[in-house]
């Protein structure tokens, strides 16, 4: 049997680069990852890894997470040029990867079908996960309408705010959104609810992990279901340019739209990859998310990894405009691709986002996502560096819909 | 000094189980917590472990939540922990540490397994380190001569249980049922079956907590456990008390209560 003419993703494209997180290697990335969580999850974690390796070969299992990809997400993506934009950017050629344009508006999507497909494999029938943005939980809760699972998203408060639009999304859509109201009321505290609950109802629920952080198997797994952009734009690139990229650029939070879109290009020895944190109010106020940049080795949610913290292990409350990228740990493979020196990550500042949110809107009549905007000011700053025979892949993780709220008191609109 | 092998040994000579009560250090303040934990000891708890408040305890329910939170607050550090297990040692308790991974990891596994033997601990419970990646902490422990406690859960399979159970010295935690800390109507029904599976792998006692909280629960599960273990129920205590001095009786009552528990 093999896959039919016409569809995105082989068998391959699931085994990807090999950059570790395999169950060869129980989830190390190097020194990275692993699993630190209370011994009851292990035979969850371990009915999940099991699953999800039956299904990665399984081309049933890719048919069917193609077919969504392709008749629900709306993938392919495109690749568009941004000219204007990158005027700003010392004339190098920039190219943004549309997830914006997915269905539910952010890359989110692509993880979310393929673990609620993972889901009805395992037998669950009830889904609960972690919100920053709330893109995530709008993601989560589509599929979970539309494959029938009973849906709880939990959102820190302060996110509930910021992202009222998408707590409105997500209750429409059957969800019951919960608002975390202890330690920090971002993202990390709704994973540590989300944690809570799974423990407590492992028996029918699946945790629908958000991002590529956490511990074994999920790295991994959000990792293979987010490829798909890479894998598309490393084609479309060549296609449209005869060439690779100079460089990628992406947005990092926990890091799933980074890898998404690193993945595919990690081979590839000439392709520069950089990852931009928020900065927040800048790395000297200590209100940030600098998590690689600033952070320190240690354990978060499950996973040895970059943490902000005190000296004496205290997670340390991060800081960002953009509720997604409003969180002190990291997926342990960005860990291990900066310590490898394969990617490498820089801040950028509340301030210079908004800048090129609105720079992007004036310049092409794109309203980016907040946290993409992140990569975006990246981009304007690299391009310069670089130079004008550069060109610049940007993952455009997500639109600007849900932001427009803070974008109104920002700008003031 | 007394080790968690001479308070099994004298519980199993008086054929009772042994009462073990947790406090978070810092909680209500750092004193008021030797107070308590002392109150408690005096009141008939052979062992306390002393919790290290940490910013993300995902193994807690609400009342450990609240009061760790409040431990935090008040600027407790690991030197104020190792200061509260110093304070209880001396009423005569076994008296362990219970502390989430990266607290230790970030203090150095052999600098706190060292500082802890100095301050009279007997050992550690680590709700999150699993077996793989326990190494580093049953090596250092073992140099500074503490023991090491894990958890099995209901959801262990019989595998798990064997490896985990390979790994504890002093006693192994069996979690009385799927969830968070927190006191409940009644114990998990689990519980029995679980201590049932662990006892052939195990070298050590085998004590059930999460969910006790009163004499009759701890009666149950003493009818089948080494040992009984209860947190937020002395938290609730705590919290509930209009002063301090009333906090102490309330604590005090309660382990009464439960050391008779123990006894039935
Ligand atoms: C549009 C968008 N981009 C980026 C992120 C950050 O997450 P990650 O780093 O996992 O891609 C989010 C998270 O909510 C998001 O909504």
């Amino acid at each position: 049997m093999s896959i039919s003419e016409g569809t995105l993703i082989t068998p391959a494209d699931f085994t990807g680069a090999g950059s570790g997180g395999d169950v060869s290697e129980r989830g190390k990335f190097g020194v990275f990852g692993g699993r630190y969580v209370p011994e009851a999850l292990i035979p969850a974690l371990d009915e999940v890894a099991a699953e999800y390796e039956k299904a990665r070969t399984d081309l049933a299992f890719i048919r069917e997470f193609d077919h969504l990809l392709r008749t629900y997400a709306g993938r392919p993506t495109t690749i568009t040029e941004v000219p204007r934009f990158a005027e700003q950017a010392g004339g190098a050629r920039i190219l943004l990867k549309r997830e914006d344009l997915t269905h539910t508006g952010a890359h989110k999507i692509n993880n979310v079908l393929g673990q609620a497909l993972l889901t009805k494999r395992l037998g669950k029938s009830r889904v609960i996960a972690e919100t920053g943005a709330g893109q995530h939980g709008v993601a989560t809760a589509t599929a979970a309408a539309l494959m029938g699972l009973e849906c709880v998203i939990y959102m820190g408060a302060v996110d509930c705010e910021r992202q009222a639009l998408n707590v409105a999304r997500m209750k429409l859509l059957g969800a019951r959104v919960v608002p975390v109201t202890n330690g920090s009321q971002t993202l990390k505290d709704a994973i540590n609810e989300a944690f809570r609950d799974w423990v407590t109802n492992v028996d029918s629920t699946h945790y629908l992990f958000g991002t590529v952080a956490g511990p074994y198997p999920f790295p991994g797994i959000v990792r293979d279901f987010a490829r798909i952009i890479g894998v598309e734009a490393r084609r479309q690139v060549l296609e449209l340019t005869g060439e690779l990229p100079d460089a990628v650029c992406a947005a990092v939070g926990g890091g799933s739209n980074a890898i998404g879109i690193m993945h595919a290009f990690i081979e590839d020895a000439d392709v520069q990859l950089h990852g931009y944190e928020a900065g927040g109010r800048g790395a000297e106020t200590g209100e940030h998310a600098l998590t690689l940049t600033q952070g320190s080795i240690g354990v978060l949610h499950g996973s040895r990894t970059y943490v902000l913290q005190d000296d004496e292990g205290q997670t340390i409350e991060s800081h960002s405009i953009s509720a997604g990228l409003d969180y002190p740990g990291v997926g342990p493979e960005h860990a291990w691709l900066k310590d490898s020196g394969r990617a490498t990550y820089h801040g950028i500042t509340d301030a210079e986002a908004m800048d090129a949110f609105a720079l992007l809107a004036r310049t092409e009549g794109i309203i980016p996502a907040i946290e993409s905007s992140h990569a975006l000011a990246g981009a304007l700053k690299l391009g310069r560096d670089l130079g004008p025979d550069a060109t610049i892949l940007v993952n455009l993780s997500g639109r600007g819909d849900k932001d427009m709220g803070t974008a109104m008191k920002y700008f003031n609109l | 000094m007394t080790t968690l092998a001479t308070v099994f040994e004298k519980a199993r000579a008086e054929n009772r189980a042994a009462l073990v009560g947790y406090l978070p250090a810092g909680f209500p303040t750092i004193d008021g917590a030797i107070a308590a934990a002392t109150a408690m000891v005096e009141a008939g708890c052979d062992v306390i472990e002393i919790g290290l408040p940490y910013s993300d305890p995902l193994m807690d329910g609400p009342t450990i939540q609240d009061a760790v939170h409040r431990a935090l607050e008040n600027g407790t550090r690991i030197a104020d922990v190792m200061r509260t297990v110093e304070g209880v040692a001396k009423s005569g308790a076994a008296t362990l540490v219970m502390t989430y991974w990266n607290p230790i990891d970030r203090y150095g596994a052999e600098r706190f397994a060292r500082d802890l033997a100095a301050a009279g601990g007997v050992g550690t419970i680590t709700p999150d380190l699993t077996p793989e990646e326990a190494g580093p902490w049953r090596e250092a422990s073992a140099s500074a001569g503490i023991d090491t406690v894990f958890l099995v859960a209901p959801s262990s399979t019989e595998e798990r249980i064997a490896i985990v159970t390979e790994c504890c010295t002093g006693f192994v935690y069996a979690a009385s049922l799927m969830g968070v800390t927190g006191a409940r109507e009644s114990v998990g029904a689990a519980a029995a079956g679980l201590v049932e599976r662990t006892r052939p792998h195990a070298k050590v006692p085998v004590c059930v907590g999460l969910g006790v909280g009163t004499g009759a629960q701890a009666a149950e599960v003493a009818a089948y456990a080494d040992g009984v273990i209860v947190g937020s129920a002395f938290i609730r205590r705590l919290l509930d008390a209009p002063n301090e001095r009333e906090g102490l009786r309330a604590v005090r009552e309660l382990a009464a209560e439960l050391a008779e528990g123990v006894r039935r």
